[in-house]
């Protein structure tokens, strides 16, 4: 079997559209990106480096995007000063995509719903999740600050073409079951470094039993396994998502013959619920497993970039549905953008997180890289639907975080102890 | 482009809290991380008067961690004129490209040894053990990383390379 092969990769058609002529894996390109995103820390860094250099231009004011989402709306002086900074550099060149208080919502639940980024796209982001436009099948990876700096003065960012592990999904998720159980399951297999310079690529039957919102779960968290990016086939559902967006695509998969550094094999239908013990997203324990050890939670958080889409939020309104949080539990719920917070309201998802007992807040980052809005004491347990559970991520340093999906995440705040939803007696969908 | 020079030898997994510790990194000056380069793997490293010129070498995975750019500063700073590694970690790569930093992917490290020397032509891609005389066939980053490597970075060789005259203003210093 030495005959090469001209099956490409995902990644490999990306790149080469965007180079235009075939390209391959472990070649260096520059490339005009489509779009360059930045938050409130990373904007500052990028406009500072951008006026040093002489900067007068923005090149393309309409590719960059800013996102004041992390400290916003702003927690204190220096986080207000930041977002000034990048408010006034907006105005001034000419970026429209700038999303301020009542207008922003987590950058990467923000970007894909507006339409911002489709389907095939280039993306850089100066925000590591940026690997999360992967499930439209958009070539999207987080990079350094002068990177975006770069960007301004060009419109152009350097890549190497990154090798591609091969992820074949089976089956079908069982009731209870989400893409948050995948990525979890997946981190847990190949570990924090598994995916090193790689992208992770996910194909196979399975594909279209999981859903767009659980698609963008699942690559959100390629980084935490160290990967480039994490991309699913453009299919009839990324179609139909982008169609009611105003935006056409074209169908895209790797070949079947394509070459992959590694092939994992997933059946859906065999995972159960999966939780992340502190302190890494690897620490992927099975929920049967954790139940028994019947560990006490002081808080819950519920939404985030990895999880604060609308079926997040009516998967965690089913079970937290005429119940009440256990005493001495606070659970947040943190929609996704300003379009989550609206339809959940239409929904009356809202009255039933707040009759169960929880707050509800606007769209921002907050708790999730223990900014605001949350932050943990010591000594103190949380089951959160973000991404990162490190030493500290949400607060004091002896404090600790449990990774879960949605439906654990409220099935523990009606409980007060780490579980799923089955253990309340609910047969979710 | 050449390199030469002796070898300072780390091993896998060097993380960027190990390049630069985060209690140093208050500031984002280069001489001043300079000093704290590898504090935590090798104590006082970064004050050595014979960093000039030297060339890292280490194992898999270099530069793994947090994404702060102050790590492949604070080796250049240092003097150090290339690294060495069986891999590196992504946006380590990255970044090191991004300040003008060289470095070298070489799958056999493990037959380099510290105080060893090394000259790296990066032209004809060819690294040579010229202490053990042994030659080693690396890979040669394509034309325009290479230009970016000798401009010192990414937004020197960007602003004068490919960035078009009303983008750029009158540079006059550090004007901010
Ligand atoms: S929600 Fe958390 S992981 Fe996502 S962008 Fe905000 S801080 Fe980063």
């Amino acid at each position: 079997m030495n005959k090469k092969t001209d099956g490409q990769t995902m990644t490999e058609k990306i790149f080469s559209a965007k180079a235009g002529r075939r390209v391959t894996t472990g070649e260096y390109l520059l490339l005009d990106v489509d779009v360059a995103l930045a938050n409130d820390i990373t904007a500052p860094v990028a406009i500072k480096e951008f006026q040093k250099f002489g900067g007068r231009e923005v090149f393309d004011p309409d590719r960059m995007v800013f996102v004041a989402d992390h400290f916003t709306p702003n927690k204190d002086i220096q986080s207000a000063q930041q977002v000034k900074l990048v408010r006034d550099f907006s105005q001034a060149h000419g970026i429209k995509n700038f999303y301020d208080v009542g207008r922003m919502g987590i950058e990467h639940v923000l970007l894909p719903e507006q339409g911002l980024v489709k389907s095939g796209d280039l993306v850089v982001g100066a925000d590591s999740h940026t690997c999360t436009y992967g499930a439209l099948g958009a070539f999207s990876t987080g990079v350094g600050s002068t990177d975006l700096a770069g960007v301004m003065f060009t419109g152009k960012a350097w890549f190497k073409v990154p090798e591609a592990i091969r992820v074949e999904l089976f089956g079908n998720f069982a009731p209870g079951v989400s893409g948050k159980d995948l990525i979890l399951h997946l981190i847990s297999l190949i570990g924090v470094d598994g995916a090193n310079y790689r992208a992770i690529e996910f194909t196979g039957p399975g594909v279209a039993q999981v859903s767009m919102d659980s698609r963008f779960t699942v690559s959100n968290m390629a980084i935490e396994a160290g990967g480039k990016a994490g991309l699913f086939p453009v299919d009839q559902w990324t179609r139909a998502y982008e169609q009611e967006r105003g935006i056409e695509v074209e169908l895209m998969d790797a070949d079947a013959d394509a070459v992959y550094s590694q092939t994992i094999a997933i059946d859906l239908s065999g995972l159960e619920p999966v939780v992340a013990r502190p302190y890494l997203p690897s620490n992927g324990e099975k929920i049967s497993v954790l139940e028994k050890e019947e560990i006490a939670v002081d808080q819950v958080v519920i939404g985030s970039c990895t999880n604060g889409r609308m079926e997040d939020l009516r998967q965690a309104a089913a079970v937290l549905k005429g119940r009440k949080l256990a005493q001495g539990v606070r659970c947040i719920i943190l929609p996704g953008s300003q379009e989550v917070s609206l339809q959940a309201m239409r929904e009356g998802l809202v009255e039933i997180f707040i009759n169960a007992g929880c707050a509800f807040s606007t769209p921002t980052c907050g708790p999730c890289l223990g900014g605001h809005m949350g932050i943990l004491a010591d000594g103190e347990v949380a089951v959160s639907t973000t991404n990162r559970n490190f030493v500290g991520r949400m607060g004091h340093a002896e404090s600790s975080v449990y990774l879960a999906s949605p439906m654990v995440a409220a099935a523990s705040a009606v409980r007060g102890i780490i579980c799923g939803p089955a253990t309340l007696g609910i047969e979710q969908e | 482009m050449l390199r030469e020079g002796r070898v300072f030898k780390f091993g896998d997994h060097v993380n960027t809290d190990e390049i630069i510790p985060a209690r140093f990194l208050a500031t984002s000056d280069p001489v001043e991380l300079a000093k704290y380069c590898m504090e935590d793997s090798r104590p006082g490293f970064g004050q050595r008067e014979d960093l000039e010129g030297s060339i890292l070498v280490a194992g898999e995975n270099f530069g793994c961690g947090s994404s702060r750019e102050h790590a492949p500063i604070s080796i250049k700073a240092a003097g150090i004129g290339c690294v060495v590694a069986k891999s590196f970690a992504r946006i380590f790569l990255r970044n090191a490209i991004n300040i003008g930093l060289p470095i070298v992917e070489l799958a056999r490290t493990d037959e380099i040894e510290e105080d060893e020397f090394l000259k790296i032509d990066f032209d004809s891609g060819e690294l040579v053990n010229t202490t053990k005389e042994r030659k080693y066939l690396i890979n040669v980053y394509p034309d325009f990383l290479q230009q970016i490597i000798r401009h010192g970075g990414w937004l020197p060789f960007a602003t004068a390379n490919l960035t078009p005259a009303r983008v750029l203003g009158q540079r006059s210093g550090h004007e901010a």
